[in-house]
């Protein structure tokens, strides 16, 4: 029986398959019907210690919509750290103020920190290059949706898998849906050790490669991130992938792809996916961003109690 | 009579089967530069289940849980004896943990375990060879990242 009220969502690693299908079904029953009231008079703390944009205001507009009230910073200088106080201080203070925490921090681990030392739930809206559960969901959201099915799909990770910590959490969460996963990046931008590890344990069929020629025919789903400059330590090199990691609509008909190919991406995106893709009906990335908010009202419902 | 090795103590404790190239490691951890009787440290001395295995003596102390704990992680074939009057008492295998608390830094400078005195805890993914995750960062350590606190 799947339970979440008051659970912390802290890692996708927490979570069985049955949970997140409960959550999916949840977050299209948040789409389909109206919810306005049902966390009237409760209180989210958004405690924001390091700069968001769209985990922030969607959890924000989440909360809002289905009629609770939000209180929070979005930098840590506004605050009592500024003072030089603890995190687990800070939170246990803050617990007196409100009914759920949603919390955004630099340093990896804070989420489960957090939520050893308040009662109240904790959401992990991004720990360092940890974990970003909410993301997850909203990933398999927008692949369930877009590709009718989670069930043994062909996934294509692309770019920067080794800092990305929304790759290594959607291919955890993938792993239950016996998804077949092609990890494409530069050779010092591969998957950890550890998370490839972890995979083959979970007998999940994986590759890796470094470009998308002769794999690209295979994929249903491009989970695209973005390269960073400051990951290579001489730009030359840099330049020199760049091109190969950039997607755009001229370079996918030159190499083939399925005609119901889907392309995803966590976004900000800065020049991995030319402007070429946006109108095409294989970019479904904005539609990612929207969903942001029936999986967040989803898991607001769930853990505060107001859903069956 | 047998030869031993390495002389027989009256009271106190015996570490033995320790992975011979870890038997210093094992005797950092009991930090027996602070005894004050009688320790006898052994390497490379014949074994039939390691090859070569290192055995570590102190007169006069009893380890507690914690040291068993530690030496767990560092040769997890050790045997523990507590020696009484030249009798083995107890004889007991090293056990890993579960849960490491307090014992192992993580190896992850993000990690919040590192900052604001918080206590370390790390999950035992794997015994032998040892793994261990991390309860804060996720990450996941080998025996060569173990830092002992």
């Amino acid at each position: 029986m799947v339970n979440f009220k008051q659970r912390d969502i802290i890692s996708i690693r927490h979570f069985n398959k049955e949970d997140v299908l409960y959550i999916l079904a949840l977050a299209k029953r948040m789409e389909q019907a109206d919810h306005t009231n049902i966390l009237k008079g409760k209180v989210l703390a958004s405690l924001f210690f390091e700069p968001s944009t769209r985990t922030r205001l969607s959890f924000e507009s989440a909360m809002k919509r289905l009629g609770g009230m939000v209180i929070g910073f979005a930098e840590s200088g506004v605050t009592s750290v500024a003072k030089g106080e603890s995190l687990s201080d800070s939170v246990k203070i803050i617990e007196g103020y409100c009914d759920i925490i949603v919390l955004r921090h630099y340093l990896e681990g804070s989420a489960q920190l957090a939520a050893d030392v308040v009662d109240l739930p904790v959401i992990n809206a991004g720990d360092g290059a940890n974990q970003h559960p909410t993301q997850t969901f909203l990933d398999l959201y927008t692949i369930q949706q877009t590709k009718g099915t989670l069930e043994g799909l062909t996934i294509g990770f692309l770019g920067d898998l080794k800092y990305g910590r929304t790759v290594h959490s959607l291919a955890y969460a993938l792993s239950y849906f016996g998804a077949e996963m092609f990890f494409i990046s530069p050779p010092s931008l591969r998957m950890p050790r550890d998370c490839m590890d972890e995979l083959k344990d979970r007998k999940v069929r994986c590759h890796e490669n470094e470009s998308l020629s002769g794999i690209s025919k295979k994929l249903d789903v491009i989970y695209c991130t973005r390269i960073q400059k400051e990951r290579f330590a001489d730009p030359v090199e840099f330049e020199k992938v760049r091109g190969v990691y950039r997607l755009s609509k001229a370079m996918l008909e030159e190499i083939g792809t399925k005609d119901d190919l889907k392309i995803l991406h966590p976004l900000p995106r800065v020049d991995e996916m030319d402007g070429s893709l946006d109108r095409t009906d294989f970019a479904v990335y904005f539609h990612q961003a929207r969903n942001g908010i029936p999986v967040r009202k989803a898991l607001l419902a769930a853990v505060l109690g107001a859903v069956e | 009579m047998k030869q031993l090795d390495v002389s027989a103590i009256k009271d106190g404790s015996v570490i033995d089967h320790i992975d011979s190239k870890r038997t210093l490691k094992v005797a950092e951890i009991l930090n027996i530069q602070n005894e004050e009787q009688v320790v006898l440290v052994g390497m490379n001395l014949a074994s039939k289940f390691l090859g070569k295995k290192g055995i570590i003596k102190i007169g006069g102390k009893i380890i507690d849980q914690k040291e068993v704990n530690k030496i767990a992680l560092i040769a997890p074939d050790a045997t523990v004896n507590i020696i009484k009057d030249y009798e083995v008492v107890k004889k007991f295998r090293v056990v890993v943990p579960e849960v490491i608390e307090n014992i192992v830094k993580c190896f992850n400078p993000n990690c919040v375990s590192n900052y604001h005195n918080i206590e370390p805890k790390l999950h035992v993914v794997n015994k032998n060879p040892i793994k261990l995750r991390c309860h804060y960062c996720e990450r996941v350590m080998n025996s060569k990242d173990i830092v002992l606190i």
